[in-house]
């Protein structure tokens, strides 16, 4: 059994990767039926096991304070903590490098492959490399790289992108998977049984495993006064990425780092229990040092790379700071209406969802993600869930404003800021305002409307594409009162 | 520590202020009306300043943070007396009591002014901890909960609660009662596919528990789903919280005749 090539260029993915073309994608996903219901069903199924897991609220809601306030301490020392992290990292035997894009990211992996003349790479989750592209960078370089987390490699084999954090092919339904199977894997004997599904993607990947030299994967938690980093996963591939081939590199973002070893059991719980409503995982991977002398298995080298790409644009700021507690349990998308309804494609970015909303202007600025932002009813179902009580909605008022507001774009301001200021919009508000902090005038103005009523047009744009128009009153609320005291 | 939901309630007072927001000023004023009579009936005097306008989210929700600030320090001016502020809208309700302390952060007073906001049914079991005598005849209800008025107001427990007072009401609850109805402002028109997708699934899920009416404290959610029933031609409509409650416990209402 052997895999058939896939295209290494993913600038022909099915899904382009672009949040500039969010109103289209859009359009595309919503009319997608399939598409619908498989999100619809997966979101259900989570957010059901989460409630579940959480049989206590009071629990719950300690639990959530305790950990937000361990990543707020971290944040406030985070400078700190990063040193702390190196040295400690060094003496262990583990190399640290600094990557303040997502190129120089590339370029370390890259070099650190060559120098050990590395041509087959299995790669463990990481929403990290999907930042960085890393994939697409490696494989430029005729280096092989197979995803080993079994969301990833479906993704991987139909040539598309994660479309959640957690689960990232969870926009594919069984019959999807098989299919897809079906086309990639020569001899694969067409069944929809999840299980068996599972096993024939297992069989491919172990046999990968043996035959790499270098093993990729992320971090859920590095801890800065041991030196240790924590892999969260349930399929035993970390493990294996991580411990099988000579070379493991660490991929993850700064904000990653946690003081202590204590600090990990409650973030461990809230994570687990928040994303997939489990327990625990079955797989806590705690790696703290290559292989020692003596030693039998575990890699020769081991390398964390800490990558930044805009995380300390959302670090200078106190209240937009608060995006980099984020802990990627993908609870919030879960219970994002919106996210439910357009899928994680849609969104054109690496994080869809309510998190991939408030991170992705530091990534990418806020031009490109400009319908992001406002593309929310500021339900706060994503706030009430966070873990680590990011105030989500509030995130994204605030680049809302960033985003409108009058700036020349200097020191200081955040990538993108003001881009989407429009000149008729921003008249708009100022005559809102202005009508609406002079009392006369405003009653004039709601006397006149609601008189000449019958000429207030029966479509209104957007509105009445699925409702009808709201009916002015014949007489205002100030009007009856007044009359009523008479 | 965990953060203090726990909010003091004042006993109950002679008069009140209500504030009957933007929406029901001009689209649906029976609502206010209908909440100054039920206030009026529990032996409160209540005063609607002229003054009075928007609460400053339109333009807060959109960005424009200084324009809406202007408006909100209006607003503050019209209610001088220490006295309760009643608001007869959930998200508006939120938006005076949570988001002003952020906006208006500088503003000396601001706290004593956030703290005298009280969401219409919040005051009701909360400050008058009212004891509603059920006059009409049996029937059955959905209630929509804002949002905003969920999870800034804590409104779906105060809305449920009254509801739950009157004998002959039973109220139908769907598994999908707390997800958002696709309103959120400019969000229905900025993007209005998304919002229109949220409609649809609200008003089927709205039309499946079977009942004939829905009640919200929120006018804002009610004018997207109603808006949504009556183009679909659905004989199912939502009314507002006062109004419902003044019907319900009014003798002199004709539908209550005969019960
Ligand atoms: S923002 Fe909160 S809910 Fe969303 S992924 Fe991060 S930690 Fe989870």
């Amino acid at each position: 059994m052997s895999v058939n090539q896939y295209t290494p260029d993913r600038t022909e993915s099915k899904y382009t990767k672009s949040a500039s073309t969010f109103r289209q994608n859009v359009q595309r996903d919503l009319a997608n039926e399939e598409l619908r219901s498989n999100f619809a069903g997966a979101m259900d199924y989570l957010m059901d096991k989460r409630k579940a897991s959480f049989p206590s609220n009071d629990e719950l809601e300690t639990l959530r304070d305790q950990c937000k306030l361990i990543k707020q301490r971290a944040l406030v020392k985070l400078p700190h903590l990063l040193e702390q992290l190196e040295t400690k990292l060094n003496e262990n035997g583990i190399k640290v490098h600094w990557a303040e894009t997502i190129n120089d990211a590339n370029e370390i992996i890259a070099q650190l492959i060559e120098s050990k003349g590395g041509k087959n790479i299995v790669k463990g989750k990481s929403m990290v490399s999907e930042e960085t592209a890393l994939n697409d960078f490696l494989q430029a370089r005729d280096m092989e790289i197979l995803e080993s987390d079994m969301g990833e490699y479906i993704v991987q084999l139909a040539n598309e992108h994660p479309s959640h954090i957690i689960m990232p092919a969870i926009h594919q339904n069984k019959k999807q998977v098989a299919d897809i199977f079906a086309e990639h894997i020569d001899d694969f004997e067409y069944t929809t049984d999840v299980d068996t599904l599972i096993g024939e993607g297992r069989r491919i990947l172990r046999d990968k495993f043996s035959k790499a030299d270098v093993g990729i994967t992320g971090v859920n938690f590095a801890v800065a006064e041991t030196g240790t980093l924590c892999l969260v996963e349930n399929e035993g591939n970390g493990q294996m990425s991580s411990a099988v081939p000579d070379m493991h590199i660490a991929i993850t973002g700064i904000e990653k780092v946690v003081e202590y070893l204590d600090d990990i059991p409650p973030l461990l719980s809230l994570l687990t229990r928040s994303a997939t409503g489990q327990a625990i995982t079955t797989y806590f991977n705690m790696i703290s040092k290559p292989r020692q002398p003596g030693e039998k298995d575990g890699p020769e080298e081991v390398h964390l790379v800490l990558l930044d790409n805009g995380r300390s644009q959302a670090f200078a700021d106190e209240e937009l700071r608060q995006t980099l507690q984020c802990i990627r349990c993908g609870a919030c998308m879960n219970h994002c209406p919106v996210y439910t309804r357009v899928g994680g494609h849609a969104y054109g970015t690496v994080y869809p969802g309510p998190i991939g909303k408030i991170i992705s202007p530091h990534q990418l600025g806020l031009e490109s993600t400009k319908d992001l932002p406002t593309a929310s009813s500021l339900c706060g179902a994503c706030g009430e869930v966070c873990p680590v009580k990011i105030p989500i909605p509030n995130i994204l008022l605030r680049l809302r404003k960033e985003s409108v507001k009058d700036t020349k774009g200097g020191e200081g301001e955040l990538k993108g800021a003001g881009s989407n200021r429009k000149a008729t919009e921003a008249a708009i508000w100022k005559a809102w305002s202005l009508l609406h902090r002079v009392p006369a005038m405003y009653k004039v103005s709601m006397w006149f409307a609601t008189r000449f009523r019958g000429l207030m047009p029966s479509k209104l744009g957007a509105w009445t594409s699925v409702r009808t128009a709201p009916k002015l009153a014949p007489k205002t609320l100030h009007e009856r009162v007044k009359a009523r005291r008479k | 520590m965990t953060e203090l939901n726990v909010r003091f309630y004042p006993s109950q007072p002679k008069q009140v202020y209500l504030f009957g927001t933007c929406l029901a000023d001009v689209l649906f004023p029976d609502s206010g009306i209908d909440a100054i009579e039920f206030l009026e009936r529990q032996g409160i005097e209540v005063i609607y300043p002229d003054g009075q306008t928007c609460c400053g989210q339109p333009a807060y929700n959109s960005g424009y943070q200084d324009e809406a600030k202007q408006v909100a320090l209006k607003q503050i001016e019209q209610f001088p007396l220490d006295i309760p502020i009643v608001v007869i809208s959930g998200s508006c309700g939120g938006m005076m009591r949570h988001h002003y302390l952020s906006l208006l952060k500088e503003e000396p007073q601001i706290q004593g002014f956030c703290d005298r906001i009280f969401e219409f049914t919040e005051f009701l079991v909360h400050v008058l901890k009212i004891e509603l005598k059920d006059q009409g005849p049996k029937e059955q209800v959905a209630l929509h909960t804002s949002c905003a008025a969920r999870r800034e107001m804590g409104v779906h427990l105060t809305g449920r609660k009254l509801i739950e007072q009157l004998d002959n009401v039973e109220l139908i609850v769907h598994n999908k009662e707390s997800e958002c109805c696709g309103f959120g402002g400019t969000f229905a028109v900025k993007h209005d596919d998304i919002s229109a997708a949220m409609v649809a699934d609200k008003t089927a899920n709205l039309l499946d528990t079977g009942v004939k009416q829905f009640i919200s404290a929120d006018w804002g959610c009610m004018m997207n789903i109603n808006g949504s029933l009556e183009y679909q031609n659905k004989p199912l409509a939502g009314k507002h919280i006062a109004s419902y409650l003044l019907e319900r416990t009014s003798e002199s209402n004709p539908s209550n005749k005969g019960n």
